[in-house]
């Protein structure tokens, strides 16, 4: 068993206050909507549908190409309008469906019907995800059925849902727990039908204590359901201090949560996996925070994904003030953005303005070695010579510092008195690194074939 | 409304914790022992300190301006050195002592080796031996103070004198400006551990690790007495919570911190026991100081999930 908690991480300050009493309200799109085909791991769907079709909601746009892939579902019914690129959050531009909305929301036939999981078969079960387009809502954006599929279902015996929601923030997974928690829990169980030996436990940091006592009442006739109270400090929610918090195993680069026994999955998710499962409903929403002292009326929206991202900062009552930094995602790990010309995708827990950068505001200054990034890391690293490495782009000894093992969660940098930007560089350099091994791979194939 | 927003890496926040803050708390910690010596051993004590503290912020500028440097008085550690030099001084030496000191410690030790952070030795314990060195009778003089004796009380217990230990725990012995009270020394320790700018592990296994080689090598045995005058005398207390703790001079491993603190105790010991001098402290610390890219080198940790496993 964990102790519910971890070495490391940082206590940034939270801003949940501005947006945690706001119930989740509902934002139905006034503009066309945007699927971005690449919106999760793995390989981009393919477009099944051609401009001029009439579409419905819940019908798929996209289908999955490859084992790791995944569906792209239509949120509202209409038509399509050009199948063509354009830019997400990420600065990545991909091809994209776009959908004129008729505002009418028409289901696809079949669609909407109540189902048990327990009457179903795993297989049922398993395609109800597939089919349904889910990915990790958390922001990895992993395909969910991929993750529900491990080698053997028997070696599983902990499914964890990450309710830790450690970004600063972000509101919309505590208002879930509180608003539907008995969602959340059905998405569980029928998780929970697919591994007969698994024990489900909903993660909670302690700072949300409303939000650990819904859930202990929704989850109370269950048997195999707990709710299990974490210590609250970032990055809780990254996987490998969750499933370390839970069950005090320990995971690697190396290693899937399911290679340990663990099946992890953020609070969204497991939700819309219970809508996919027991209301045979694909993912057409997501609940999006829209937040931060840059933002006249903080919310948390439930959103047609696809929806732009500058019609949600309307929704909100606009901009207050001049925000000098806004980002898609949380303040440690989210996306500085340029311009909100952006669909929601799958991923987008947040939209964050902030009125000062903290970035601009501390200029970096030298390092005094004090070791606070050393500290500060929870994947056990030494930030302080993973950042010589960097500065001098050395790539082995980068790798032989442990740099792969960095999941640049930011902590290093925020504990940073000289104010370096440390994951930066890290995340600079595990790409060259990956870079690097994709090439000798590519090279030792192209050797053994000749 | 700004036509741009600002565009970084993440992550967005940055603490507020800065390099300064941290330098003013090490300051402030140090104020008691300041007080204590100014008060104990009068005016003067206080003109070395201003000499040392002002030669040194004057040394960092003069550089930095002389080399086209960005100037980085504002991040308090020239401050720092010249504080922590001042108070390794006896308390009557020449002004001019302080002085080149100072300049010594920021010129010579800090900035020819790349400025913050680069020093490979700790400038205020570098300059405090090159004193020891170049002005040895200088920095071996104690004037006998309102009757008492003018030897510090290491050099009393080295002859065999007896001393007293109150006297030796509130400051009202002889020795440098700063390191006479114990009390003064472990109140700034305290506030340096309470505000979280260093922790325990340091000066905790130091002070541990001298007791204990004191224990079984001083041939006194388990002398409750001598082994608290031994703790409280000399440098030792200031060493171990304010220049042992030094960042940029000692490791930033965890199990590093343990290595260098251990290593401090066995060598303060050693000198103690069979230096050439009574004291030991100053030299003990510039030795580990040299260590510690070794130290750093052999104590990198295993990545969290890769104990005790070969790869990774």
């Amino acid at each position: 068993m964990g102790n519910g908690s971890f070495r490391g991480g940082v206590h940034p300050f939270d801003g949940k206050d501005m947006s945690k009493d706001k119930p989740i309200t509902e934002y139905l799109p006034k503009g066309d909507l945007v699927y971005p085909l690449s919106q999760h791991i793995g390989a981009p769907a393919k477009a099944v549908v051609s401009p001029g079709d009439e579409v419905l909601a819940g019908q798929i746009l996209g289908e999955a190409t490859g084992f790791i892939s995944a569906n792209v579902v239509s949120s509202a019914s209409g038509k399509v309008k050009a199948i063509e690129r354009r830019m997400l959050a990420t600065g990545v531009i991909s091809e994209s469906v776009i959908v004129e909305n008729d505002g009418m929301y028409r289901l696809a036939p079949g669609l909407g019907t109540l189902r048990d999981p327990s009457q179903m078969t795993k297989e049922e079960i398993r395609l109800a995800v597939k089919e349904a387009g889910i990915v990790g809502l958390g922001g990895a954006g992993f395909p969910t059925h991929v993750k529900l599929t491990p080698k053997d279902d028997a070696a599983i015996d902990y499914v964890i849902v990450n309710g830790a929601e450690c970004e600063p923030y972000i509101t919309g997974d505590y208002r879930l727990m509180l608003e539907e928690p008995e969602r959340i829990v059905a998405g569980l169980k029928a998780i929970l039908c697919l591994f007969e030996r698994a024990e489900g436990v909903i993660a909670i940091e302690s700072n949300k204590p409303e939000a650990i006592a819904r859930m202990r009442e929704a989850a109370s006739g269950a048997d195999r359901i707990k709710v299990q109270a974490l210590k609250t400090k970032y990055p809780q929610g990254a996987e490998r201090n969750l499933v370390y918090a839970v069950t005090g195993r320990r995971l690697n680069s190396r290693k899937l949560p399911a290679d340990l026994g663990c099946i992890v999955s953020n609070t969204d998710t497991v939700l819309a996996v219970g809508m996919a499962v027991c209301e045979h409903l694909p993912l057409m929403r997501r609940i999006v925070t829209v937040t931060g002292d840059g933002i006249a009326n903080p919310q948390n929206f439930r959103v047609k994904t696809g929806t732009n991202l500058a019609e949600l900062v309307e929704a909100a009552g606009g901009f207050k003030g001049e925000p000098a930094k806004v980002i898609a995602g949380g303040p440690m790990m989210g996306m500085a953005l340029t311009v909100l010309d952006i669909p929601v995708t799958k991923t987008t827990s947040a939209l964050l303005a902030l009125t000062e950068d903290e970035v601009e505001r501390f200029a970096p200054t030298d390092c005094i070695r004090c070791g606070r990034c050393v500290k500060a890391c929870p994947a056990g690293l030494v930030p302080q010579k993973m950042r010589e490495a960097s500065e001098r782009y050395q790539l082995d000894l980068f790798e032989k510092l442990h740099g792969m093992e960095c999941y640049e969660c930011g902590s290093c940098t925020f504990a940073c008195p000289a104010r370096l930007p440390l994951t930066q560089g890290f995340k600079e350099m595990r790409k060259a690194v990956m870079d690097r091994r994709r090439k000798a791979q590519a090279q030792k194939q192209a050797g053994g074939k000749s | 409304m700004r036509e741009l927003w600002n565009v970084s890496s993440s992550p967005h926040v940055r603490s507020h914790e800065g390099t300064s803050n941290l330098m003013l708390d090490v300051a402030l910690a140090l104020l008691p022992a300041t007080a204590f010596g100014v008060y104990r051993f009068g005016l003067y004590a206080l003109c070395l300190i201003l000499v040392s503290v002002g030669f040194a912020l004057l040394t960092e500028y003069v550089f930095e301006i002389w080399t086209g440097r960005e100037n980085t008085l504002m991040d308090g550690s020239a401050l720092v050195t010249g504080l922590l030099l001042g108070l390794n001084l006896p308390p009557y030496v020449p002004l001019w002592i302080a002085m080149i000191g100072s300049i010594f410690a920021i010129l010579v030790v800090k900035q020819l080796f790349g400025g913050i952070g680069q020093n490979i030795m700790n400038p205020a314990m570098a300059a405090r031996c090159f004193l020891l060195i170049s002005f040895a009778g200088y920095m071996n003089q104690f004037p006998a103070l309102d009757g008492m004796s003018s030897v510090t009380p290491l050099t009393a217990m080295r002859n065999g004198e007896p001393v007293d230990l109150a006297a030796m725990f509130t400051g009202l012995t002889n020795g440098t400006i700063g390191e006479i009270s114990t009390l003064a020394i472990l109140a700034g320790g305290l506030y340096l551990l309470v505000k979280k700018v260093i922790d325990w592990v340091i000066p905790i296994t130091y002070l541990g690790t001298f007791a204990l080689f004191m224990l079984l090598f001083s041939g006194r045995g388990m002398d409750v007495h001598y082994l608290l005058a031994q703790l409280c005398g000399g440098g030792l207390m200031i060493g171990a919570w304010f220049m042992a703790t030094d960042y940029t001079t000692s490791p930033i491993t965890e199990k590093g911190r343990f290595v260098y603190g251990i290593l401090l105790g066995v060598l303060t010991g050693i000198y103690r026991l069979w230096g050439a001098s009574a004291g030991g402290v100053s030299y003990a610390l510039i030795f580990c100081n040299l260590l510690v890219p070794l130290i750093e080198r052999m104590t990198i940790p295993k990545p969290f999930g890769w104990e005790g496993q070969k790869n990774g």
